[in-house]
């Protein structure tokens, strides 16, 4: 009697989380998708103007900000101040450090082929961190250019983080697994957060200011910031974008890439140096604000597919999403009392990152 | 027609030496079968030529050094097949094919020229893919999954085609039809394929040459026939290959 093939299932190691994703057939990103993201994004942004320690009806905040839009005059009342000088600018800076960290985030997961890369898990916000402090500590500013100084320091550091990392990482696992990958962002954060005591001890004058980069705050964005924030995202995102199909080769696998005809070293060198450079100006702003680049992209992918060309846009505009919800969140939960950003993202972060770590463990089990 | 010259071909990583002066040629309808015992270099000598591998010799398609070629330019002359593939997010079966093209069009707008969507479609058919292309490769078995980069490769569409155990943990079903396809593409004009063989029969039922390899140093080269002597088998395994084989063969006598 003949027998019944045996059917290989799994050989091909499903990666932990994104079996349920739906099946996309379209490459690209479609204009329908890409006005739902842009208006949600946009709808949150009102909301989270709007509310907190003193509620303005979404009406008013609307007409203000389009008063303000078009240079018309505006209602003598108290919203107008707190919306367009304290709230919107803070909107705006969160908005786009959301929408810059998640990009970073997905093109990292996908450079790796590893679900759980991202700035923070990788050590290169710390590393970042470490530059901004640096900077305060020992005065290096450049003439003219405020914030100039932190933030060349910071995108320095999170580019010489990136390549100590990886260059362990390639050197003791060449596969680079998602333990291997972890495992050395944790000793590299706690390395850097050594180094941090001890530039801490040498300026103890300038404890306060120190805090704020560890913890990661927005409170007191400016449009300077925003300004220089979009400037950022615009160069930095373009670049990442504009390599969406290499990275889909990446995510498929490094070995692959390099069969098909993809440059690997210049591709990942450029990518490296863009997702640096933008985290290095996030976290020069914002602040260390950890998992926002984890947490995104991978909740964008169940909704739109793993292909970067959708994914990438996608987990801008969802970047921006959570983290304006996270800021909100962070402001009205204990109103009066302010949380820092950092501890609602940590806080969502680290518990998805158990979940998607405990998946992953079980699919390989 | 010459089209991959290899000459002087050595890999050292530091004080160890993987490969050491192997030099061959392939020429157009040329099947080159690698052969040899663990550790012997098969791979390395892949990852060589396809640029994944520091080296020291030449290695030239058709005149040119391989390393002054582009990696598009490159990847349009030779095409190689590993032996794993680990996936790791849901792409599907399509999306994956269609990389193959990325050597032809790059850049983010590339790979949907009517060239490249034709090229796809025939390398989906020509594997039996067709009805898989939305599906997500996360949910193939074993050897879908291998006819997916095999359709991938079809569509990258090189003049030589380098295969690293392209058979490798595929049940027999699988292992023939993998094979009957790669022969079947190897008919076309101007086409060669090497690939790195662990089984000895599969190496002498369809290869046309084949280079011996044993720690590195090449034991024989030539037509098959001639590299699968029992006298050059036995040296590099260090057995009665042949006995060995004959033994196997018993088993399947009909009583």
């Amino acid at each position: 009697m003949p027998r019944k093939r045996k059917e290989h299932k799994g050989d091909g190691v499903p990666s932990p989380s994104l079996k349920s994703a739906p099946i996309k057939t379209r490459e690209g990103f479609r204009a329908g998708e890409l006005l739902f993201f842009a208006l949600a994004a946009l709808f949150t942004a009102l909301v989270c103007v709007s509310a907190g320690s003193v509620n303005v009806p979404l009406k008013e905040t609307f007409g203000v900000i389009w008063n303000a839009i078009f240079s018309l005059p505006q209602p003598d009342t108290t919203s107008v101040p707190i919306i367009l000088s304290v709230r919107l600018p803070r909107v705006l800076c969160v908005a786009l450090t959301g929408a810059a960290l998640s990009v970073c985030g997905g093109a990292m997961q996908g450079l790796l082929r590893n679900p759980l890369a991202d700035g923070s898990t990788l050590g290169v916000s710390s590393g970042a961190s470490l530059g901004a402090v640096i900077a305060i500590a020992f005065g290096v500013t450049f003439p003219g250019l405020p914030l100039a100084g932190t933030m060349v320091l910071a995108m320095a550091f999170a580019f010489l983080s990136l390549v100590i990392i990886l260059g362990l990482a390639y050197k003791i696992d060449y596969s680079l697994s998602t333990n291997t990958i972890i495992l050395i962002g944790v000793i590299y954060s706690m390395f850097v957060s050594s180094i941090l005591s001890l530039v801490i001890t040498f300026a103890s004058d300038h404890i306060k200011s120190i805090t704020f980069w560890t913890m990661g705050s927005l409170l007191g964005a400016s449009y300077q910031n925003a300004l220089v924030l979009l400037c950022a995202l615009v160069v930095c995102g373009t670049v990442i974008l504009r390599y969406a199909r290499e990275l889909n080769a990446f995510a498929i696998g490094e070995e692959n890439a390099r069969h098909i005809g993809v440059p690997v070293k210049r591709v990942k060198l450029i990518l490296m140096i863009a997702v640096s450079a933008l985290i290095g100006v996030c976290v020069s702003i914002g602040g260390s604000i950890g998992f926002v680049g984890l947490v995104t992209p991978h909740m964008v992918r169940m909704i739109v597919g793993p292909n970067h060309k959708r994914l990438l846009p996608a987990s801008l505009f969802g970047g921006a999403i959570f983290l304006m919800l996270a800021d909100l969140v962070s402001r009205v939960i204990l109103s009066p009392l302010e949380l820092p950003i950092g501890v609602v993202t940590s806080f969502v972060g680290a518990i998805l990152f158990v979940v998607i770590f405990y998946r992953a463990r079980r699919v390989r089990a | 027609m010459r089209l991959l010259d290899v000459k002087n071909l050595c890999v050292r990583y530091g004080e160890l030496t993987i490969l050491d002066r192997v030099s061959f040629s392939l020429e157009e309808g040329q099947w080159l079968m690698l052969v040899g015992p663990n550790g012997a270099g098969k791979s390395t000598l892949v990852n060589a030529i396809s640029q994944g591998a520091p080296y020291t010799g030449e290695i030239r398609f058709d005149g040119t050094d391989v390393k002054k070629m582009r990696p598009q330019e490159l990847a349009q002359k030779i095409g190689v097949l590993s032996q794993t593939h680990f996936v790791g997010y849901a792409f599907t079966v399509g999306s994956v094919v269609r990389l193959g093209r990325y050597a032809y069009s790059p850049g983010i707008f590339g790979g949907r020229r009517e060239e490249d969507e034709e090229m796809v479609r025939r390398a989906l058919a020509t594997t039996g893919m067709e009805e898989l292309e939305q599906q997500s490769v996360l949910t193939l078995s074993g050897g879908e999954l291998q006819r997916t980069f095999l359709a991938q490769i079809f569509a990258q569409d090189p003049r030589v085609l380098i295969l690293d155990e392209p058979t490798n943990h595929l049940d027999l079903v699988y292992q023939k039809q993998v094979f009957a396809l790669i022969g079947s593409w190897l008919k076309q004009p101007g086409r060669a394929v090497v690939s790195v063989v662990h089984d000895l029969s599969l190496a002498k039922a369809y290869g046309t040459h084949a280079l011996l390899l044993e720690r590195g140093r090449t034991i024989a080269q030539g037509e098959a026939k001639e590299v699968f002597s029992p006298e050059y088998l036995d040296a590099a395994y260090g057995m009665d290959v042949s006995g060995w084989m004959r033994s196997m063969l018993e088993q399947w006598k009909e009583e």
